[in-house]
């Protein structure tokens, strides 16, 4: 079996050595174009003039594009959106964000192309710019009508017969992507008038499918190859769709390839971030905390453009409960148009914001009952099924009984079927002492007046699939060669997480082969179509399964092949550790490969998979749209200054679970990994805008994700390592995106940590990112002296 | 511009290369030397994805121009494996799952070597601090900090 072994990373050798070939390291052909956009210096306005001499005059360009000298043979502006058609490549009359692409340089080099899009003159006559979420709801901007309602009960009638009922407002941060490897993409002509493009994205078939329609192209004229990403979190799901697209149609008006690599500061200003959000609550609850009734309201700021918010803020909602169960509950989800860089899909794709609004209530209702928060969360969390665990079992056979009661459901009237969190939680626990460690943290707080700790334990439940439904399906191509050599090709994309190494594990044991022995290629949409991103944690679930299938058939065929040859049943037939075992006999994997080619047996497959049992209304916000839920609790212990609100991590206990994992050590690197992202997106990570709407924060001087330095020196992951209750592949789960949402633990521990700082009166109410001046501003209003 | 001849040494070999004086040292090894493995991350010395050697110290081959690198001893993450051997920190780092999408693992590379060149036996926090310059987006760190402590402690034969 290879399935499960802890091997590294298939391009690690390739990484350490730099001899891994990302986009912008292809060797270019001679005569090679590169390109550059300018920006718009507005963030709302009409063009009203666009003198763009200096740009033409400027040294080493070739030509230049906006859409008031548009080719005639182009057609219209094209379109660069995933999802309406609202995003021109170039500004067309007016302009909806500062950073949006105006005019577009091609020239003889990177450096020439964008020394000369800043030489460009566009004036502008300013319309009113809205920039924050107060600003568009009091203009009215927004996708879609009004807002989407979720509800399930009387959330309003509960509030009102309960004994406590408890309001408040939390600011959520949005977060750059900030991918290494900046976006990148390039275009080369073919014959016969097509493109392949080589591609820095999470969707190929995205990007050919805009390609060919900006190109006015069959999708079969244009190929997209994607190797490997710098990293990509989401951020290339549909950003990188402009840069393919003007790398597509300079090699057409050029008839020379064309790249197009955004500088850092270019990639900020320019691309989509995770989308920044007001969430407003009112809680009803008892007074041991129990919450019965529950009201959130999502003001999400989109940007100027649709792109993937409806699904991101429709995820949020699927969030709301986490991992408690909310019988009356109302969620009113708000999309707002803003003049600023159109929000998008970041790991988690919405989740973590609706997570990050419950767990802020809990946190609430704890302070408000003066409950430890950890009993408050278990006393609302959903009940375990079927599985023996705590709250499952019979109370002495009364009415009340969980066993008697109807299956709960969340939020959209879906049945929990999987929840594992009192296990889970109850064991990290044990291994953090968490409840321990909270009594020692209280006596030290005592005594220390300037430095304060703080500690939290936060649990997960993110939801697996994509919610549009269609998207749960994914191809693979898989080859034998002659010589026992195998080659595997899948829908999915490589950016880090070591989807193909996943992959080729599965096909090894299929085969009954080392892992090593099945060569991994870069995805294509020429090899396997139509494929979805590799988006939603979904990579190893769908593609796995596709290309177990694939791999199935072809020995499926060697088997039977052999069988006969043997007069015996090809059930019989074994694959294992290289050889092909049959009737007392064995063969080479290889041997056995070379007789079948010579018998004239295929040694080629596609194989398919679409997830079974979802099915989604979105519009009544009803029906079952995961397969199964991925868990995960996290506790964080944090010290902070209260003199300047400077904080840190001290230690991270983490316990998650990714079903029985196909691979240990990819899994852990995922975890870690995800819940450092999560937790500096609340708290160091903060996005700035200027009273214009540009954004200031535009560079890694500026803007900043967790350093090394950051890390916390004691840093414990375990896996929980028990099969998926569903039939996925391995009975693995998925693992990108559930772990980020562990982060929250430590705005809640940086929430216990202010808490101290004050007599308990008052809520800490703590806002994210919750940097240091954050931080420092509740520490002043715990101790009354703001 | 007229571009400059630079002569000049990376990875033990003697190279020349024509720079325009305004070229960074990242874009001469990736352009003109086809050495691929430094990154542009920022573009700004922030990120470290660029880190490479100049005599010894450890700089951001993108805040460096080429023409300075004439007559100089330049160290790449391409000059660390010798032939087919990795390097024992390039070892490491596979063992100990230390990357992720790989993008800025060159420039730790060149960085962690530049350390253990100085301090044969760091300290977790000082390995914590010399390596805040590189940032990681995918790892957490964690991973990256243990590979570099366990290679540090073969290379010292303990």
């Amino acid at each position: 079996m290879t399935m499960g072994k802890p091997l590294p990373h298939d391009s690690a050798p390739l990484h350490v050595t730099g001899q891994a070939r990302y986009a912008d390291d292809v060797p270019l052909p001679a005569g090679a174009l590169h390109l550059a956009f300018g920006l718009s210096s507005c963030a709302h306005g009409t063009i009203t003039g666009m003198d763009l001499a200096a740009v033409r005059a400027a040294p080493g360009v070739v030509a230049v594009f906006s859409a008031e000298d548009w080719p005639k043979g182009f057609g219209e502006m094209p379109d660069c959106s995933p999802s309406v058609l609202d995003e021109p490549l170039l500004a067309v009359g007016r302009v909806h964000y500062i950073g949006q692409p105006v005019f577009l340089v091609v020239a003889d080099s990177h450096l020439a192309a964008r020394k000369a899009a800043r030489l460009g003159r566009v004036a502008y006559d300013e319309l009113p710019a809205l920039l924050t979420v107060d600003d568009a709801l009091a203009a009215n901007s927004r996708f879609e009508q009004g807002p989407v309602i979720w509800a399930k009960g009387d959330a309003a009638g509960a509030i009102a017969r309960a004994p406590h009922v408890l309001e408040g407002t939390f600011e959520v941060g949005g977060q750059e992507h900030f991918y290494l490897e900046g976006q990148v993409a390039l275009a080369l002509p073919a014959e016969d008038g097509g493109v392949n493009v080589i591609s820095s994205t999470q969707h190929p078939t995205e990007i050919q499918h805009k390609v060919a329609h900006a190109l006015h192209l069959p999708m079969s004229a244009v190929r997209v190859e994607t190797r490997r990403m710098g990293g990509g979190f989401g951020g290339k799901e549909s950003q990188g769709n402009a840069l393919a697209i003007a790398c597509a149609l300079a090699a057409r008006a050029t008839g020379r390839p064309c790249k197009m690599r955004y500088d850092r500061d270019d990639d900020m200003m320019i691309t989509g971030k995770r989308h920044d959000l007001r969430i407003r609550y009112r809680v009803g609850h008892d007074a041991e905390g129990r919450i019965s009734g529950i009201e959130f309201t999502h003001l999400f700021r989109c940007g100027w453009s649709q792109d993937l918010s409806l699904p991101v803020a429709d995820r949020a909602m699927l969030h709301a409960d986490n991992c408690y169960h909310l019988p009356d509950i109302r969620i009113e989800s708000h999309r707002l148009k803003t003049n600023t860089q159109s929000a998008t899909a970041y790991r988690g794709f919405g989740g973590p914001q609706g997570i990050v609004g419950i767990e802020r209530v809990i946190d609430h209702v704890a302070h408000a009952t003066g409950r430890e928060p950890l009993e408050v969360r278990l006393l609302n969390f959903y009940r375990s099924n079927g599985t023996g665990g705590p709250g499952s079992g019979t109370r002495f056979g009364g009415p009340h009984s969980p066993a008697n009661s109807q299956p709960q459901t969340t939020p959209f009237h879906m049945e929990m079927e999987d929840f594992i969190g009192h296990e889970l939680v109850a064991e990290l626990e044990k291994t953090s002492n968490y409840l321990a460690r909270k009594a020692e943290i209280a006596a030290w707080n005592s005594t220390n007046p300037i430095l304060k700790r703080g500690i939290a334990l936060v649990p997960v439940k993110f939801g697996i699939s994509f919610t549009l439904t269609w998207l749960n399906q994914a191809g693979a191509l898989v080859h034998v060669y002659q010589d026992g050599s195998v080659m595997l090709n899948h829908g999915g994309t490589e950016m880090g997480q070591g989807l193909n190494q996943k992959v080729a594990q599965v096909v090894a044991d299929v085969f009954g082969l080392e892992a090593a022995a099945v060569k991994i290629t870069a995805t294509d949409t020429a090899k396997v179509p139509n494929t979805s991103a590799t988006a939603a944690s979904s990579g190893s679930d769908l593609n796995g399964m596709a290309a177990r299938a694939a791999a199935e058939t072809i020995r499926g065929r060697m088997a039977d092949f052999i069988a006969d040859k043997h007069q015996t049943k090809a059930a019989s037939v074994r694959f294992e550790a290289g050889l092909v075992k049959l009737a007392g006999e064995h063969y080479a994997f290889a041997q056995v490969a070379a007789w079948a080619y010579q018998a004239r047996i295929s040694l080629s497959s596609t194989g398919y998979y679409a997830t079974p049992k979802i099915t989604w209304d979105r519009v009544k916000g009803r029906g079952r749209p995961f397969l199964y839920f991925a868990y995960g609790a996290a506790v964080t212990e944090v010290v902070l200054d209260t003199l300047t609100g400077e904080n840190r991590m001290l230690r991270v206990d983490i316990l998650h679970d990714t079903g029985t994992s196909l691979n240990p050590a990819l899994d852990i690197g995922q975890v870690e990994g995800a819940f450092v992202q999560g937790a500096g997106w609340l708290t160091t990570e903060e996005l700035v805008w200027n009273g214009k709407g540009g954004l200031t924060t535009h560079a890694p001087s500026t803007y900043k994700i967790p350093a090394c330095s950051d890390r916390p020196p004691v840093f414990n992951v375990a896996l929980w390592g028990k099969p998926n209750r569903e039939d996925t592949v391995g009975k693995s789960k998925a693992v990108g995106e559930p772990p980020f949402n562990l982060g929250i633990s430590a705005l809640m521990a940086l929430s216990d940590a202010v808490a101290a700082c004050g007599d308990g009166s008052a809520y800490v109410a703590l806002d994210a990112p919750a940097t240091a001046e954050r931080v420092l501003m509740a520490v002043r209003r715990q101790q009354g002296n703001v | 511009m007229s571009r400059i001849h630079v002569t000049t040494t990376v990875n033990g070999d003697a190279v020349e290369f024509l720079a325009d004086p305004r070229d960074s040292l990242l874009d001469c090894l990736r352009d003109q030397l086809n050495l691929t493995g430094s990154k542009e991350g920022c573009g700004t010395g922030d990120c470290g994805a660029c880190s490479v050697t100049v005599d010894g110290t450890l700089v951001c081959s993108c805040l460096v121009l080429g023409v300075e690198a004439e007559g100089k001893r330049i160290e790449t993450v391409e000059g660390m494996a010798k032939g087919n051997d990795l390097h024992p920190l390039q070892r490491k780092f596979i063992e100990h799952a230390a990357l992720q999408c790989g993008f800025c693992t060159p420039g730790i590379l060149v960085a962690a070597k530049a350390l253990l060149a100085e301090n044969p036996d760091p300290s977790e926090s000082e390995i914590r601090f010399w390596l805040a310059g590189n940032l990681c987006r995918c790892t957490g760190y964690d991973k990256i900090i243990h590979a570099v402590q366990d290679a540090a402690a073969e290379m010292r034969g303990a």
